[in-house]
Parts: C-alpha cells; sequence; structure tokens
C-alpha cells in the first residue's frame, strides 16, 4: 500500500509531553545558577542539589512566577493551590532518590493552544494539564564505568502534557512550533533548543479509521527539534501501521529517536515500568495563590502570538509575511524585539505596514546574513525615519533599502536624510528640474515609439518613458512625479 | 545537675577554657554508658578559647552543650549512629547548631541515637546502646538517648535531640530530666538529618524547664532554607496563667500501663490542683488509631528521606559490587540496620500502587481527624496531661525481639507529633526501683511557652 492509501486506512492518535526550562536565575529549590551551559562538571551544584543530608528544598518563587505566565500562554487557569509530591526511584543522576514534581495538584489546569498549519488552517490542542518540576543531573558512560554531572540536576521545569488530539505528522510539528513560540513569547524558557531548554516527548498509537478503542501506544522521547517531532512520528506511524498489516502486536514502550539515522529504537517496555511510590513533599507547603495575585503577574504577559497574529492581520499582512515575523522574532529577540518595532506604529496601519514588511523583506534577510552583527542602534528610529522619508517621496524604496543596508552594521547612526542626500539617494522632487528632464525624454527619438502608443491608448507604455526619466536623473527622480508631468504633456 | 546559669557562674568565676576542659573530662569518665559518639574537643577548646578572650560573647557564652549525632556540625563527622554515615564530615551546620553557637555555646560532642533515629531505646546504634544513666542495666530511651544521658549525668547542662514521634519526650522521661517536642515549625530542621518530614522536630533536653525556655527561645524562629519553619512565636512566660483547666487523658491512664507510671502521673494532677487548676478525666476516641496511622505515615516519609543514602555521592559504598543494582542493594543493604531497613520496607510497601490509597492515604485522612479532635479538646482545656510511656526504662535487650511490642511502647508520644502539638517530659518522680517517670504536658499548637511555664511553676513543690 502506498503511504496515501495508509493514511486513508489508518488513523493516527498522538499527545505530546514537552518539557520547558524556565528561563529562571536560580534552581527550582536553590540558590545554584540555573545556566549550566559551557560550565564545568558539577560547578553548579548546592547541597542541596547534592541531596547532602539534612537539606531541605527553598521553592524559587520565580518558578512559580514562571509557571503562572506559562498558564496564561496555554490558556489554562492556574490552581490557587498546588502541591509537590516526590516520585521516586533509584539512578545515579537522581541525588535524593526522588524527583519533586507535582503529580496530584499541578499548577495549571486544563488548557488549549491553537496552532496554525501551513495551509493556513489551525489545529485545536487541548492541554490536559501542567505541572512544576526539578530536572534529574547527566550521566556519561566510559568503557567500565560513568560519571555523574549534577549541574543540570534541580532546573525547573514545566512539563505541558497535551490531550492526544493530534492526528498527524505535520500537525504534530505544528504543535511543537506553536508550543515553543507561546512560551519564549512569555518568557517562560530562552527557548534554547540546541541545549535541551524544550524536549518533546511523542505518544502514538494507530488503529484503523473509525475503530473506537485507541491502539497501543508507543512513546518516543527526548526529541528536541520540531523537525525531529514531525519525522518520529511519521517513522513511528508508519512502523506501527507495518506490524499491524503483518498481524503483529505492537507493544507499549518507551523508544528512542536516532536523528541520524531517522528512525526510532526500543529502549524499554512497560514490563519494565517502575513503581515511583509517589507521595506528597512535606518539605514543602502547598502553593498558594490568590486570583489577584495571578492576575498581576499574569498582566505582564507581553503580547502572545496569536494576538500578533491577529494585529499583524489586519495591519495586512498575509499568513506568511506573519510568520516569518513570528519566528524572526523568536530568533533575535535576545538582542532585539523586531515586533515592537512594529508595533510602536501600530495606531498608524500603514506605516506599521511599511515597518513590518520592511522587516519581513529587508531587515529579516539581512539578519540570517552571517556575515551582519546587529548592533545597538535604535532600529526603530532607523526604519521610522526612512518610512518618514519615503513617504515623503524623498526616498525611492530602492534607495531606503540601500540606505539600510549600508547603516544597519554601524555603531553610531547619522542623520539620515542628510546622509541620503551626501550619498546622492534623495530624489528630486522639484517639478522644475523634473519637467526639464521629462522634456528631454519626450523630445528623445527613442521615446516616439512609446509616445505615439500612448497617445493610442496603450496606457501601460508609460512606465518605460517613467523608466527612462529615472535612468537620466540617476534615480533621484520622484517617479509619481515624472509620471504625473508626461500625462500633462501628452 | 547544674543549670546553664550555674555553667554561667563557673565561667565568671574561672574561664570558659576551664569548665569546657570539666565538660570534656566528664563525658570521658562517663564513657561506660555509651551516651557519646564523638568528642569535637579541639573547635571546642578553640571557641572557649575565644570566648575568654572576649570574641565571642552572647547569653550562652562559653556554656557546653552536647548534639544529636544527627545534627550536621563541625569538629566531628555526623553518623545519625549509622555505617552508612560513618565516615560523613558535615561542610555545613543545622542551623539550630549555628544560632546556639551565635548565642556563645560551645558543642564538645556528639551523642549516640538509635541509627537515623529509628528506635526507641538507642539499641539500634550501628555503635552499640547507650545505657540509662539511673540503672546501666536499663534502656537509655530513643531514639535521642545519648543526649538524654549526658543531660542526667550532669555532662552538659543542655542537649539537643529531635523528635519524630516520643525520640525527645521517651528518653527525657527514662533519664529523669526535661526534655521539649516544640510546635512542629518552631525550630529549623535545616542541617539535621531527616527521618519523617512531617513530625520531624528539633528539640532539647535540660535540667529544668527554665533552661529549656532559654535553649528553645535561641533556636526557634523563622528560617529561610526551612520552609515549614513558623514565625518566631516562643515567648518564655514568667508565670503560668492560674486556674488552668487541664484534662488528663482516660486512654493513657488503663490497666495495662505500669501501675507505679500512674501512680506518679496521678500525684502531678495533684500537685497541679494544689496550685489551683483542675484537673479531670477527659477522652479522646482517635488516640487508639494513632500508632497505626504513625507507622504507615513515618515510614512511608523515611523510605523517601533515605533514598538519597544510595553508595554513590558520599557515606558508605560496599566494594563487593558488579553492577549498578548491587552497589545500591549491597550498600544499603551493609550501610542501614535492620531497623532502618524495616521501616524502609514498610514504607515502600504502603507507598507502592495499589496501597497507597489503602493504607497512606486513609492513614492522612485518619490524623485529618486526629487533629481535629485535639483542636476541640483546646477548645475546653488548656493543657492536656498523661503518661509518656506506658513503662519506666525497660530492661537492654528486653524489647529487641519484638519490633511491635517496641512501636507500641510509643503509644503515648506519637499522637502530638501527628498533630503538631507541643508536648514536654518532666520529671514526675521515680519508682521503688528508683527509676525516673516523666509525665507529659500537650498543648495547643504554638503553646509551648504555656507549657513550659506551667511545668516550671511546679518544679520548686517537687
Amino acid at each position: 500500500m502506498t503511504s496515501t492509501e495508509l493514511l486513508e486506512k489508518y488513523d493516527m492518535t498522538i499527545g505530546i509531553e514537552c518539557h520547558v526550562q524556565l528561563a529562571t536565575d536560580t534552581k527550582l529549590f536553590s540558590g545554584a545558577d540555573n545556566d549550566a551551559r559551557g560550565k564545568s562538571p558539577n560547578s553548579v551544584v548546592s547541597p542541596i542539589d547534592f541531596g547532602l543530608p539534612g537539606m531541605l528544598p527553598v521553592l524559587n518563587r520565580a518558578a512559580v512566577d514562571l509557571a503562572i505566565k506559562a498558564g496564561k500562554a496555554l490558556n489554562a487557569p492556574i490552581a490557587n493551590v498546588s502541591r509537590f509530591d516526590r516520585k521516586h526511584y533509584f539512578y545515579p543522576d537522581l541525588p535524593k532518590g526522588y524527583q519533586t514534581t507535582q503529580m496530584y495538584d499541578p499548577i495549571i489546569q486544563a488548557g488549549y493552544i491553537d496552532a496554525p498549519l501551513d495551509d493556513g488552517s489551525t489545529v485545536r490542542v487541548r492541554i490536559h494539564h501542567a505541572h512544576m518540576e526539578e530536572d534529574a543531573g547527566k550521566l556519561s558512560h566510559y568503557g567500565n564505568y560513568s560519571l555523574v554531572d549534577l549541574n543540570r540536576a534541580g532546573t525547573p521545569l514545566i512539563e505541558i502534557v497535551s490531550e492526544p488530539d493530534i492526528h498527524s505528522a505535520a500537525a504534530a510539528k505544528a504543535y511543537a512550533t506553536e508550543l515553543y513560540r507561546l512560551m519564549t513569547f512569555a518568557g517562560v524558557t530562552h527557548g534554547d533548543l540546541y541545549n535541551g531548554n524544550m524536549r518533546f516527548d511523542v505518544n502514538l498509537s494507530v488503529a484503523l479509521k473509525g475503530a473506537i478503542e485507541l491502539g497501543k501506544r508507543a512513546e518516543v522521547k527526548n526529541l528536541n527539534s520540531f523537525r525531529s517531532v514531525e519525522k518520529a512520528a511519521e517513522y513511528e506511524f508508519h512502523r506501527q501501521v507495518a506490524l499491524l498489516e503483518r498481524g503483529e502486536a505492537i507493544v507499549q514502550e518507551t523508544r528512542g529517536w536516532d536523528d541520524a539515522k531517522q528512525i526510532t529504537n526500543s529502549q524499554r517496555s512497560k514490563e519494565d515500568a517502575q513503581d515511583y511510590r509517589y507521595m506528597p513533599d512535606a518539605d514543602i507547603p502547598p502553593i498558594v495563590l490568590t486570583d489577584q495575585e495571578i492576575a498581576d503577574i499574569q498582566a505582564t504577559v507581553p503580547r502572545l502570538p496569536g494576538e500578533w497574529r491577529v494585529l499583524l492581520k489586519t495591519i495586512g499582512l498575509d499568513s506568511l509575511q506573519t510568520e516569518t515575523l513570528l519566528d524572526a522574532e523568536n530568533e533575535y529577540r535576545t538582542t532585539l524585539s523586531l515586533l515592537d518595532i512594529v508595533e510602536a506604529s501600530s495606531d498608524n496601519t500603514e506605516k506599521a505596514k511599511f515597518i513590518a514588511l520592511w522587516h519581513v523583506n529587508t531587515f529579516v534577510p539581512l539578519l540570517r546574513d552571517e556575515s551582519f552583527i546587529a548592533t545597538s542602534i535604535d532600529y526603530t528610529d532607523l526604519i521610522t525615519q526612512l518610512y518618514d522619508l519615503t513617504k515623503a517621496s524623498k526616498l525611492s524604496s530602492n534607495s531606503a533599502k540601500a540606505v539600510f543596508i549600508e547603516l544597519a552594521g554601524s555603531s553610531e547612526l547619522p542623520d539620515i536624510e542628510s546622509y541620503a542626500t551626501e550619498k546622492g539617494y534623495i530624489q528630486e522632487s522639484d517639478e522644475g528640474a523634473i519637467a526639464a528632464v521629462v522634456d528631454e525624454v519626450l523630445a528623445d527619438p527613442a521615446s516616439a515609439k512609446a509616445v505615439a502608443d500612448i497617445k493610442a491608448g496603450n496606457d501601460k507604455v508609460i512606465g518605460f518613458l517613467v523608466g527612462q526619466i529615472m535612468k537620466k536623473s540617476q534615480g533621484k527622480a520622484n517617479p509619481a512625479l515624472a509620471q504625473k508631468l508626461i500625462r500633462e504633456r501628452l | 545537675m547544674s543549670t546553664i546559669s550555674d555553667l554561667k557562674q563557673s565561667i565568671s568565676s574561672s574561664t570558659a577554657v576551664q569548665v569546657v576542659k570539666d565538660a570534656i573530662a566528664k563525658a570521658d569518665s562517663v564513657a561506660e554508658y555509651n551516651a557519646l559518639l564523638s568528642l569535637t574537643a579541639e573547635r571546642a577548646l578553640d571557641r572557649a578559647a575565644k570566648v575568654d578572650a572576649g570574641d565571642i560573647t552572647g547569653p550562652l557564652a562559653g556554656v557546653p552543650f552536647i548534639v544529636k549525632d544527627n545534627f550536621l556540625a563541625f569538629g566531628a563527622p555526623t553518623t545519625a549512629a549509622s555505617k552508612m554515615l560513618e565516615s560523613f564530615n558535615a561542610p555545613l551546620q543545622a542551623t539550630a547548631v549555628e544560632r546556639l553557637e551565635a548565642a556563645g555555646a560551645i558543642c564538645i560532642g556528639k551523642a549516640n541515637l538509635d541509627a537515623f533515629a529509628h528506635g526507641g531505646s538507642t539499641e539500634n546504634s550501628a555503635f552499640g546502646p547507650t545505657k540509662n544513666a539511673a540503672d546501666q542495666t536499663r534502656v537509655a530511651g530513643g531514639s535521642s538517648g545519648g543526649s538524654a544521658v549526658v543531660t542526667a549525668l550532669d555532662v552538659v547542662p543542655f542537649a539537643l535531640g529531635t523528635d519524630t514521634g516520643g525520640s525527645i519526650r521517651q528518653p527525657a522521661s527514662f533519664n529523669g530530666v526535661v526534655g521539649v517536642k516544640p510546635t512542629y515549625g518552631t525550630v529549623s530542621r535545616y542541617g539535621v538529618v531527616a527521618m519523617a518530614s512531617s513530625t520531624d522536630t528539633i528539640g532539647v533536653f535540660t535540667t529544668d524547664a527554665a533552661d529549656a525556655e532559654l535553649v528553645m527561645s535561641v533556636m526557634s524562629g523563622k528560617d529561610e532554607r526551612d520552609m515549614t519553619t513558623l514565625d518566631d512565636f516562643f515567648t518564655p512566660q514568667l508565670q503560668p496563667t492560674s486556674g488552668q483547666k487541664i484534662g488528663l487523658i482516660k486512654e493513657f491512664m488503663t490497666d495495662d500501663v505500669d501501675a507505679e507510671v500512674r501512680q506518679s502521673v496521678n500525684q502531678y494532677a495533684d500537685r497541679l490542683r494544689t496550685a489551683g487548676h483542675t484537673v479531670e478525666e477527659v477522652s479522646l476516641s482517635m488516640l487508639q488509631y494513632a500508632i497505626a496511622m504513625y507507622y504507615i505515615i513515618v515510614p512511608a516519609e523515611i523510605s523517601s528521606n533515605l533514598a538519597r543514602y544510595d553508595g554513590i555521592r558520599y557515606g558508605y559504598r560496599s566494594s563487593d559490587v558488579q553492577t549498578l543494582a548491587e552497589l545500591y542493594g549491597k550498600s544499603r543493604d551493609e550501610g542501614f540496620v535492620a531497623e532502618n531497613k524495616r521501616r524502609i520496607m514498610i514504607g515502600s510497601y504502603v507507598l507502592s500502587s495499589g496501597f497507597f490509597d489503602a493504607y497512606y492515604q486513609q492513614a492522612q485522612k485518619a490524623r485529618t481527624l486526629l487533629i481535629d479532635e485535639f483542636n476541640k479538646m483546646f477548645e475546653q482545656y488548656d493543657v492536656l496531661i498523661g503518661p509518656v510511656s506506658p513503662t519506666p526504662a525497660f530492661k537492654l535487650g528486653e524489647n529487641t525481639s519484638d519490633p511491635v511490642k517496641m512501636y507500641l511502647a510509643d503509644v503515648m508520644t506519637v499522637s502530638p507529633s501527628l498533630a503538631g502539638l507541643p508536648a514536654i517530659s518532666v520529671p514526675a518522680g521515680k519508682t521503688a526501683a528508683g527509676l525516673p517517670v516523666g509525665v507529659q504536658l500537650i498543648g495547643a499548637r504554638k503553646s509551648d511557652g504555656q507549657l513550659l511555664a506551667l511545668a516550671k511553676s511546679l518544679e520548686g513543690a517537687n
């Protein structure tokens, strides 16, 4: 059967668990540095993270605040009372012999997100809940020994658990991508995917179309890119369908993703599942939040992707332009916020659209050019001035772009109009001066045919004449003015 | 026995160094009781010299004390009387120890206990049992047996203990000293080897109630490193409230309880009446379930809190291992004593899937009912009294083969622990054989100061 036929015969059902590393300065229960990147092993570990005797957790309030913000992004209510529990298992990367998590009363309750698909439609995925927990450390295995690095132990996470509302690999990717956008826009995480700031576990089962019961599921753990989420879902769907087609049973198990081979492989089956002996953590009092506290924290969440889409659509951007802008925002947020520049002029739709499109067509491509390095200059000011000069017909759009590219990497902005003047970019809007060029072009025998055509009613040819005028004026003539003068004369 | 003020007088008439030297000499002279696991002589004498030089000051300047060896403290390993932590040198100190040091007190050593504080006789110590201060053929009580005995033998005027289900009150009763288990959350648990997080408390053994007030007021109060600590509420009172209404707990005075113990408690009740208070019999129906609740909830928490002792980062590691599973299994098998393993197994059992609801959750519900019943009782009564233990100190080895019998002996002390209430044990006389008997005073949450004031007011009338 072809892939399409199989897709018609079977349904896939996917639920995704996502671990999001919170952007706090310190760990969930200790004062140790939460940024382990590039640090030597076991150098950012407090006695609490190390699980010394007598050590007690001290809840990091900043992590709670970020969870509250995440709740807003997930359209999910925050529990007024939530609690921590202990999940027990023995492993050398787990210093206390248990992971502190929220099993029974999680902080973030049921919600949903709407993830845009490439065709412009959206898929709504319900969120079952999201809970706070601490990360474990890291083990490295060598010949006959293993080393433990506890730098990451105690890093605050929220685990977002979706309902099984996803039914295609593309939707799985869209969900993961939108979750990433939401969490980064809300400031919940730094979103460093390379360093595992967001890790996805894809639970996938297949069943004959129309079947009432879902099939047995396999969980592909620790995917750290949107593409691997999509590819793992595709692979699992085909693997499980192939098993069913051969009359074999699907084993409920945990699988890993081999990114090099683009396949999943079995790690452990349900039979090996551990009894985690969950119990309430009596060392940590319940997190009690009033509605007012929740509202106050959520009021600090900036505009989220969904709201940006509405705004950008109002300005006049299409969905491709919108998504380009949202992606770019995420990519460059740490150095400059592109959307702030757009938002600064959102009361003037025309201006905002100009600026938004300026980003999409000029600024983002420049940012993506590896030889370009953004500086600390005021890009809002630069782009706004270019808009004003264009609007006043002093700069053509090509000249504006040239000025931008010349200045975007400089460390200090000159007066833009003086600079453009000096560089000869300011276009001629003096009627007298342009009229002379117009007259010259119209008198040119090379223009005779065009003039005749226009007179015969072929108005399009006027573009040719304007082009000639631009050429003669070395691009400085205002084309609109030139056109007006041609019409007056013919 | 000398009080803190006696010691302060000695320090001013002699030197802190001399007082500390005397205490260390005394400790050496009572070595046969096996009450101490280590001395921190070098650090102690160094600090004493600083007191004499005026570099260390405070309300307890130069006063020697001893801590149960489950407090992280400098100068000696923190063993929790276990092979698991036999060579564990703490890189930091418990908040309680820090606060006492900040007040000028000098820790001279670390006292024996049941390994990881599991037990009621100090016979579960990996380093041998502690003997009773009044009769060396009998147990010290436990788990803070060593701390009780060094106080009773006048080595130091006060010693720290921990009380999870009676571990201060019962040895205090067995050795004839004052033992204070404060309201849950009064003193920070930071830096104390955890047993059961929801009932662990830090308290003290002293010669009299006034000393207990002084030590508690130094140690108590909010600690940012322990989220369960309460804002400082502890204020010593000069006089107890007059004409208090006191309930004598009927369930603790049945025929199963040693007659001499009952007699001592009744005599104490009479003294309370003489002092102008009323004492009447009260009944709490939930008490009969307390042992069952306690030996579900506490082992559950123990199994969790002891999971960190895995032989990976510190502590005992078995040398004879091939696999990770063996490393865990053998290190824990060899590093823990039988009672530790018994409690870890009970705890793991009641937390496992399918049993959590049937045992742990039910026990927590019953605990809520117990707390409610106590609260109602304290709407009518200021203080509840009863024995601390059904018997005076029993013979060494008498109960070691019957863990259930040992557990049942905790019946009077576990209820206030489950409810987070303050409870103190004060000397209430001796049996004909000369064994000390304590009476237990239980109060409403945060009534610690009132309990001690009441105990203090009766001390002179002894």
